[in-house]
């Protein structure tokens, strides 16, 4: 039966990626004596080294055979844990993430740093106590291995098995069987020495076996393999009796060398005189243990190609056998996630049932019966809805566990002292935001580090301890997660940033701000006030990108800061993209989901407040501000109940800090609805991030806030453009 | 057909020990690690126990003394899935009572080649 294996790398990947994981978060966390922590790295290692081996990738197998022999000497204590080693061993972290990753994506890998880490390794590894065993294994895979002789063979088998063999779970039979795999057996017992039959024990095997194999393709390997497990409860003799191949030459390799014991358990048996032959073997402890070196060497070479290159290629690779089907993804539920899913399933079944049990012959009387059937039905799809979402919810920790290491590397390259304090790594975040969160954080971090924190003298300076911290938090408020970054570093300096504004054009000199909108400018494209960029965060990625990535994923962001005390940076995302709360708002016939996040209120629209400034563009006094109007039935063409903006429906709504009112015929319900992609169904359309199917069955347009801001924007600069053409060509006429 | 008590704590090796023997017709109880696989062994009928050596909270060598500890596991096979660094701990398997032992990394075939040697 062929079994295919790579049904089985999805999660072999999956356990990899928890391995680094480990490995990693033990590494940073590792202190000299703790036991524990460094048998739980070793594990790591060791089953990544074990599964890629099974899967087919040797090349990942044979850099974490290095990684696992250096963390075996440090679990038994042979050698000390150092700085230097822990740093070789986070880098090989990275190697071997990089590996996985180029498994899972199918793509090929540039492996300069995993030839240099591996140096690295085979270097401590020569140094230490150890003499590095990488060299034995890949030469000894370049040894021939399956001499298959082409003529049929006779072995003679003489198998003396100890009287305990039984007692390991070992069966003679069972054995003689396997062997009949490769030939035709025969096999007799020699009966002997049986005892008594009183003094016969049935835990004891008394008798040995004499056994002729007639086969045209076994070794004497293949002979040995079978019996390894008992070699050392037993005396085996196998010669051969037909000379047609000659085996001394295999054999004789395995014998030579190191094996000075070879000889200490080869006495031979009172039988032997049975095999006269000159290529008897007898059997040792040792020369087994080499054939199985040899024949594991052999298994590693043929799944892996790369062997070969003797652990130093130097062309890109591609991993060997990857078929993983990666592109679906998976997630991992917990337990109590699917059993409440299953619960409430079983209730809505009960549910169903009643109310067709109410349809069979239904009567007015039962009416108070079937308000109360349905109020239940509700019940159950909130709950059943709320349980699948939580399956797509997964624990924060999946985005913050990067940063220990992050901020390990940072500490290093940049000389500065920094401890990071996590706090509810708990806090549970759909997956899809999860995924796209991570590299805006790890921005965010990065300049915490590298912008936030002081250099050492500076904090000492300024009476502050040495050691910088970042706080990292997670929590839930109202419906949506909160991730703080706050450091204890400098704070932003207001007046750098108001003055690099200016320079940049984004602000009058004489304008009159207050310390939040200043430091809001840090998100304006191309801003950035370091004097130099370093490598850390002058990535050429502003703050503007990240700002524009929490923006897509329906969240935004804040900062408060204080001279000298440090800033806080505050992400606010929505729980889920799936389902959105939503305003129902009606245009002419059209209905419109507004999203609730974007509202900040909700007016009746008073004519003498109104105000109508450069023709077309209106503003509408609310309190101290000028809020545009934007009436939808114009921009997307509808006919419309109310026409004027006097007296209408105005919905104020909030993005990128602009808020705008909508003008609508009405107000509806507020309701969650279910988002689809209007780019999958249908096409883009400005002004509108998607659809939903409201409870009539009919369609409804989700409104895209920013992007209506946008358009208002663009066509009323649009206007103004043309009225200037006008004004220009009216002055060139005159 | 028999009934095999399957011990890894890695998620893709259990599969696919369980995936194969299943395959083959025989039936499978997982356990994630030593000490969950001897209180599943605690129900008994097994034919054939395979284990892993390194696994957290109760390793392969202890699970191995453990169960033969139980009379109903004094004759069972046991065996031991071991790497090619760890010759001593095919010793140490020995030792600890395990039949034999099978070498990662292994294929489904050499799987069930491997086990003929111990059932039926």
């Amino acid at each position: 039966m062929s079994v295919d294996l790579s049904q089985f790398i999805p999660t072999f990947l999956a356990e990899s990626f928890e391995g680094l994981e480990i490995m990693e978060s033990g590494l940073l966390n590792l202190e000299a004596g703790d036991s524990e922590m460094i048998n739980a790295i070793f594990r790591a290692a060791h089953s990544i080294k074990g599964g890629a081996g099974t899967f087919g990738f040797g090349h990942v197998t044979e850099f974490t055979h290095l990684v696992e022999t250096l963390l075996d000497e440090m679990r038994d204590g042979r050698r000390e844990i150092n700085p230097q080693e822990k740093e070789v061993l986070l880098a090989s972290v990275d190697c071997i993430r990089l590996m996985i990753e180029a498994i899972q994506n199918e793509n090929e890998y540039d492996d300069t740093s995993i030839v240099m880490v591996s140096v690295q390794l085979s270097e401590l590894l020569a140094n230490g106590n150890e003499p590095a065993q990488t060299d034995k294994g890949l030469s000894s895979s370049s040894e021939p291995l399956d001499l298959t002789p082409s003529n049929t063979t006779k072995w003679n088998i003489l198998f003396i098995p100890e009287h305990h063999l039984v007692q390991t779970g070992n069966d003679p039979l069972l054995l003689f069987s396997a062997l009949e795999d490769f030939g035709e057996l025969t096999a007799t017992a020699v009966l002997d020495n049986l005892p008594s039959i009183t003094e016969m024990d049935v835990e004891e095997l008394c008798m040995h076996w004499q056994l002729t194999l007639i086969s045209d393709n076994a070794t004497e390997d293949d002979i040995r393999e079978v019996f390894e497990w008992v070699e050392d409860e037993c005396e085996l003799t196998i010669s051969e009796e037909e000379l047609e191949q000659p085996m001394q030459e295999e054999s004789g390799s395995t014998e030579t060398g190191e094996h000075e014991n070879g000889s200490v358990d080869a006495t031979p048996s009172s039988e032997q005189q049975l095999s006269n032959d000159d290529e008897q073997l007898t059997q040792t402890d040792s020369t087994a243990d080499t054939n199985k070196a040899d024949s594991q060497a052999s298994n590693v070479t043929a799944l892996s190609p790369s062997t070969d290159d003797n652990n130093s290629p130097k062309a890109p690779k591609t991993p060997a056998k990857s078929k993983a089907k990666t592109d679906q993804g998976s997630i991992r539920v917990g337990v109590d996630k699917v059993d409440s899913l299953i619960n409430l399933v079983g209730e809505l079944v009960i549910t169903q049932s009643m109310l067709s049990e109410l349809g069979n012959d239904f009567d007015l009387s039962k009416v108070e019966k079937l308000t109360a059937g349905l109020e239940q039905l509700l019940q159950n799809t909130k709950e059943l809805q709320e349980s699948v979402m939580r399956i797509r919810m997964l624990p924060i920790s999946f985005a913050f566990n990067r940063f220990p290491r992050l901020i390990h590397d940072l500490s290093m390259k940049t000389g500065k002292d920094i401890e990071l304090i996590i706090n509810g790594e708990n806090t549970e975040l759909d997956k899809t935001v999860m995924e796209q969160i991570g590299d805006p954080l790890v921005h965010l971090v990065r300049n915490a580090v590298d912008h936030g924190i002081e250099p050492v003298e500076k904090r000492l300076a300024a009476g502050k301890s040495e050691k910088g911290t970042i706080w990292l938090d997670a929590y839930h408020q109202g419906g949506s997660i909160v991730i703080e970054i706050r450091d204890d570093g400098g704070g932003i300096n207001r007046d750098a940033v108001f003055n690099k504004a200016v320079e940049k054009g984004l602000v009058e000199p004489n304008a009159t701000l207050t310390d939040n909108q200043v430091f809001e400018l840090i998100f304006e494209p191309g801003f950035s006030t370091a004097k130099q960029l370093s490598d850390i965060s002058g990535r050429g990625v502003g703050m503007d990108v990240v700002k524009r990535n929490i923006q897509s994923l329906g969240g935004r962001i804040q900062v408060e800061s204080t001279k000298g005390q440090g800033s806080t940076f505050k992400v606010h995302l929505p729980l889920t993209l799936a389902i959105l709360d939503g305003q129902l708002v009606r245009v002419g016939e059209e209905v419109f989901v507004v999203p609730l996040i974007t509202i900040v209120e909700s007016l009746q629209a008073k004519p003498e407040l109104i105000n109508k400034v450069s023709g077309d563009m209106m503003l509408y006094r609310l309190r101290e501000d000028n809020v545009p109007v934007i009436p939808i039935f114009q921009l997307f063409n509808l006919p419309a109940e109310s026409q004027s903006v006097d007296n209408s429906l105005l919905v104020v709504v909030e993005a990128d800090g602009q808020k705008v009112g909508l003008m609508v015929d009405d107000l509806l319900a507020q309701q969650q609805v279910v988002i689809k992609s209007l780019k999958d169904n249908y096409q883009d359309v400005a002004g509108i991030s998607g659809a939903t199917i409201l409870g009539d069955g009919s369609v409804a347009m989700i409104v895209d806030v920013p992007g209506i801001i946008q358009m208002a924007l663009e066509i009323a600069q649009q206007k103004q453009k043309q009225r200037n053409n006008v004004y220009q060509l009216e002055g060139a006429l005159n | 057909m028999a009934k095999v008590l399957v011990v890894d704590d890695s998620n893709s090796i259990r599969d696919m020990v369980s995936f194969t023997l299943k395959g083959a017709g025989h039936q499978t109880v997982e356990a994630v690690n030593g000490q969950e696989g001897l209180s599943k062994a605690q129900a008994g009928g097994f034919d054939l126990v395979i284990s892993d050596v390194n696994m957290p909270i109760m390793d392969g060598i202890t699970l191995c003394q453990e169960l033969r500890k139980l009379p109903s596991f004094k004759f069972t096979p046991i065996l031991m899935l071991t790497t090619e660094s760890s010759t001593d701990m095919k010793m140490k398997g020995k030792a600890a009572g395990a039949t034999g032992w099978l070498v990662k990394p292994f294929n489904p075939d050499k799987l069930l080649s491997t086990i003929k040697r111990v059932i039926r």
